[in-house]
């Protein structure tokens, strides 16, 4: 038995039943990312030690015949934009290289609070722009299925960990797709929750009114445990919403009979890979063998969301990234004087991608083009948001792929941003419009993994958990693993 | 010949004040002035990364209370925005302000100038938190070798009223800030302490030939933080302002800065090198809906104001002057007010404060906050006197030493033995006295020379070291002579 293969769920019951000790469980784990690192590359920061001495504590408590939470002495690891107390956050970037923050972010929290064993922190696109994890100052990561390929972006890390066993669960960031491509590149489940749902408080920013934190894990039990751990209102995060939190879990196992489910037309348009299409196309035959209604619908404003997205984005990023400037922490260049300080420093720190972003969005927010840029494309995002209250009064839930292609190759799509930015055509517009979206397994190209993504009600992450689990039992595909030479070496037999 | 008889000024002035909350804007650091620096400090207003404001619930409510004494219109649909510029001061290098829809518009205050009375609008007023302080090894940022942030000011909350360009010579400007600063230390909204900088002014002005409508070019003179340095640099700014349009120049659009110490006003930049601030709306706080009922709650709270004050004072009998003096500031009319529910002979009460109080208070350099002397102390002192038990004259000296005691009347009295003989008996034994020792003087009066019982006062009282109440002394001395 190879215990880093387990999910959440079962490795709970083994603690409890005293099969294992959380010790042994993180050395495994510790065991696993030391040998699969070199390949995988998922780490920025491991925190071994730390992660030992938690893990101590949490097999104290149990020897002591203390009850545990579900997801005590359970190793998990953390997208690299998170902020940790006293564990470096590097938003993989060479601005935040040395960066300690002194505080933790709200999920750190949460989940410390849980009894999570924290092993390190996850590469991850610089401050989390890019679909790839190629904008990583540090190195890519690779994806466990084809270590040729990336693991998508910007959460490719956290995707990668999971893939590979090198940790239980992981928390990523879904701005514009983030948790969500990378979980179907890595073929594991991602929820970007609704905006509101999930404190952004120690989130270090990219887009403001677009990021959301989400759990990603080898199954749709252990994602809806995770959610029950992280979710709920935050005073420090002041556009978290007070809503009845429910336990995510009582929605498994629910039948989906009757169930509504829309296919917005836009999604399958060009620029989707036929094969991708035709496994969809499968799972929606899955989800009617299930007893769901399923017919196409349309979202008429679809082709618009990647222009406002682009806008909004990169304008919000402008100014959150503004405080980067040598002055109280992160990398400092030497300069003349002040003004040259700021430039070097920002002109070293930051890579290409996020100077392009900066760009863009001090651009869209100057005086003369802010109502053609700025203004327009928050008009367009009403008429998302529009679109989809108007899809929700008929359907339960929207189905889509995930992206429009299978993991791709390195270097493939990273001298041309524009047709990197199109793998995020098919979860942009959910951050637009803050509702919930979640990626599961539903088949394969070419041996490389298949999302299938589902777009549910604000708040309504019930629903997305009941379907989606649904179709997992129904079809198993979470159960394959990447069989890659290296991976499948280390034993996921 | 004086540039006003030529042209004619018009001014709006921006006022920043700090909000008299007990913590920041965003975050729970205290606002308290002062301190070791950067010990009012949190990840939130250092600006680190990851951290999100919280806003606090106190600054909106004295917003609210400000708005509403400046007769102001409290928006129910208000929220934030970035204002984006680089500055080492800011530490994410935006202010978090509020643009197109502040929380108060369309506002107003009246002020008085030679008599005559103008009302004053105010455009807005809106929320902001406050930058940090920077200390230069040298002079300015650029010819310093090394320059150090204090971070306590950060998120301190200000209110920025903005008034309308309805100002029309430095005296209604210096009325306006005069009333602007009173309206605020009423309704405890701010310290107002301008000293410490807690309210700093933006003067906007512009010339243009007289009997003329359209507007001049304005220069900004930003960061002033007393009424002199107000008045100072509005009489060179239009002075200098009507020399370049005299010469045939054209003024330029600019931000201008006061120089105390050369009493002049130097360009900072000029419109093109204006900064694009790049405003949109904050994503990191919710936009603020603000309740009927909160705002009629805060209604409820409001004192009375300086112009009610000022008519019930007058009403009690005093000169519109003395009205004026006495409700400057809302700690002195609080100590009138407190001293005339004691003592309610207003006109005398006025006279002994406005003359006796402000002298001692001024000659130490205090505040009415500051003042070892209570209003009931003083009211005591005033029916000392009037129950005849010290003289006027004595009393002053009494209020000397309260205040440098903070002891009661009443037992400075009775340990100095400065209690006025009032006593029939005692003093018609020092009269006899009197008249025995200087029989010319007794001659003198009964041959018809009025003068000489002002002789014989003057050595009755000598003989009580002034003691000696002065009716009394006057009726014996005359029933004895009689
Ligand atoms: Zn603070």
């Amino acid at each position: 038995m190879d215990i880093t293969a387990k999910t959440a769920g079962e490795l709970h019951d083994l603690l409890v039943q005293k099969e294992i000790t959380s010790t042994e469980l993180t050395h495994a784990f510790l065991d696993r990312v030391r040998r699969l690192e070199g390949q995988v590359q998922a780490y920025v920061t491991v925190t071994d030690k730390s992660a030992l001495k938690r893990a101590a504590e949490v097999d104290a408590k149990i020897a002591r015949g203390e009850a545990i939470g579900t997801l005590e002495g359970i190793p998990m690891a953390l997208k690299d934009n998170m902020c940790t107390e006293g564990i470096r956050t590097t938003c993989s970037s060479k601005m935040l290289e040395e960066f300690v923050p002194p505080y933790s972010a709200e999920v750190a929290i949460r989940l410390q609070e849980a009894g999570a064993i924290l092993l390190g922190k996850l590469n991850m696109d610089e401050f989390a722009m890019g679909s790839s994890t190629e904008n990583s100052r540090f190195f890519p990561t690779h994806n466990p299925w084809d270590l040729e390929r990336v693991p998508g972006g910007s959460s490719g890390g956290a995707a990668a960990s999971v893939a590979a066993a090198e940790a239980v669960y992981a928390l990523g960031s879904d701005t514009g797709g983030s948790i969500r491509q990378p979980a179907a590149f890595c073929g594991v489940v991602g929820m970007k929750p609704t905006y509101g749902a999930v404190s952004r408080y120690g989130l270090i920013a990219f887009a403001s009114s677009l990021d959301q934190i989400g759990p990603l894990t080898k199954d749709v039990r252990d994602n809806a445990l995770v959610m029950n751990a992280i979710a709920g209102h935050d005073r420090k995060d002041s556009t978290s919403v007070r809503f009845d939190k429910p336990d995510y879990t009582q929605f498994l196992g629910k039948n989906i009979k009757g169930l509504k489910i829309g296919i917005p037309r836009e999604y399958f348009g060009e620029g989707i890979d036929s094969d991708v299409a035709k496994v969809i196309w499968d799972a929606v035959a899955a989800l009617k063998d299930l007893g769901a209604e399923a017919e196409e619908c349309s979202l008429p404003h679809t082709d618009y969301a990647m222009p406002a997205y682009y806008l909004i984005a990169p304008a919000e990023c402008s100014s959150n990234l503004a405080r980067y400037d040598g002055v109280r922490y992160g990398y400092r260049a030497e300069g003349d004087d002040l003004i040259s300080m700021v430039r070097k420093t920002r002109a070293e720190g930051f890579g290409p991608e996020v100077k392009r972003r900066i760009m863009l969005g001090t651009y869209a927010l100057s005086s003369g083009y802010y109502d053609a840029y700025y203004v327009k494309a928050q008009k367009v995002r009403t008429l998302i948001k529009q679109d989809f209250d108007q899809a929700f009064g008929t359907y339960d839930v929207l189905l889509s792929p995930t992206a429009p292609t299978v993991a791709f190759k390195f270097g493939e799509k990273s001298s041309n941003p524009l047709s990197m930015y199109l793998s995020d055509i098919c979860t942009v517009p959910v951050n637009l419009a803050g509702i919930p979206g979640i990626s599961i397994p539903a088949g394969f190209v070419g041996g490389l993994p298949v999302g299938l993504h589902l777009m549910g009600k604000a708040f309504d992450e019930g629903t997305l958990y009941q379907v989606a689990y649904a179709f997992e039992q129904h079809t198993g595909f979470h159960k394959v693993k990447p069989s890659t030479k290296e991976v499948a070496a280390h034993g996921l037999e | 010949m004086a540039w006003s008889d030529t042209y004619e000024m018009v001014c709006g002035v921006e006022t920043h004040v700090e909000l008299a909350t007990k913590s920041k804007i965003f975050c729970g650091c205290t606002t308290e002035f002062g301190g070791e620096q950067n010990t009012h400090v949190c990840a939130v207003c250092s600006g680190l990364p990851g951290v999100l404001p919280v806003l606090n619930k106190e600054v909106v409510n004295l917003a609210i209370k400000a708005g509403l004494a400046l007769n102001g219109e409290i928006a129910e649909f208000s929220k934030f925005d970035r204002k984006n510029y680089y500055y080492p001061d800011l530490p994410k290098n935006y202010q978090t302000s509020q643009y197109d829809l502040p929380i108060c518009k369309n506002g107003w205050l009246e002020i008085t100038v030679d008599g005559a009375k103008k009302r004053i609008g105010i455009t807005r007023a809106h929320m902001e938190e406050d930058a940090g302080k920077l200390v230069h090894s040298g002079e300015t940022i650029t010819s310093s070798d090394e320059s150090y942030v204090d971070y306590n000011r950060t998120g301190v909350p200000l209110l920025e009223i903005v008034s309308e360009p309805d100002l029309r010579s430095i005296a209604e400007v210096v009325a306006y800030l005069e009333q602007l600063v009173q309206i605020l230390d009423y309704t405890q909204v701010s310290d107002c302490r301008l000293e410490q900088g807690s309210v700093r002014f933006d003067i906007n002005v512009s010339l243009r030939p007289k009997g003329t409508s359209d507007l001049g070019t304005r220069t900004e003179t930003k960061n002033l933080n007393s009424f002199a340095s107000v008045r100072h640099c509005m009489e060179y700014e239009t002075e200098r302002q009507a020399e370049v349009l005299d010469a045939g120049d054209k003024v330029v659009q600019e931000t201008r800065t006061w120089d105390e110490g050369k009493g002049i006003t130097i360009s900072l930049r000029s419109k093109e090198e204006a900064h694009d601030y790049r405003y949109f709306p904050e994503p990191d706080l919710v936009p603020l809906v603000i309740e009927r009922s909160w705002v009629e709650e805060i209604r409820r709270t409001l004192p009375e104001l300086p112009t009610e004050r000022r008519m019930r004072y007058e009403s009690l009998g005093l000169s519109e002057y003395d009205a004026g003096v006495l409700t400057s500031s809302r700690a002195l009319a609080d100590f009138f007010d407190e001293a005339l529910s004691r003592y309610a002979d207003a006109k005398i009460l006025t006279n002994w404060v406005m003359g006796e109080f402000l002298r001692l208070l001024k000659a130490n350099q205090q505040s009415v906050l500051d003042s070892p002397i209570s209003p009931v102390q003083l009211a005591e002192l005033l029916e000392l006197i009037d129950k005849g038990s010290i003289s006027g004259k004595i009393a002053k000296g009494v209020l000397e030493d309260m205040y440098a005691t903070g002891k009661d009347a009443a037992l400075i009295i009775k340990e100095k033995g400065l209690g006025q003989i009032s006593d029939e008996a005692a003093l018609a034994e020092i009269v006899e006295q009197v008249i025995a020792a200087h029989p010319q003087s007794v001659e003198d009066y009964r041959a018809g020379k009025e003068r000489a019982i002002g002789f014989l006062v003057g050595q009755i009282m000598k003989a009580t070291k002034g003691q000696a109440n002065p009716s009394l002394v006057n009726k014996l001395l005359k029933e004895k002579l009689s």
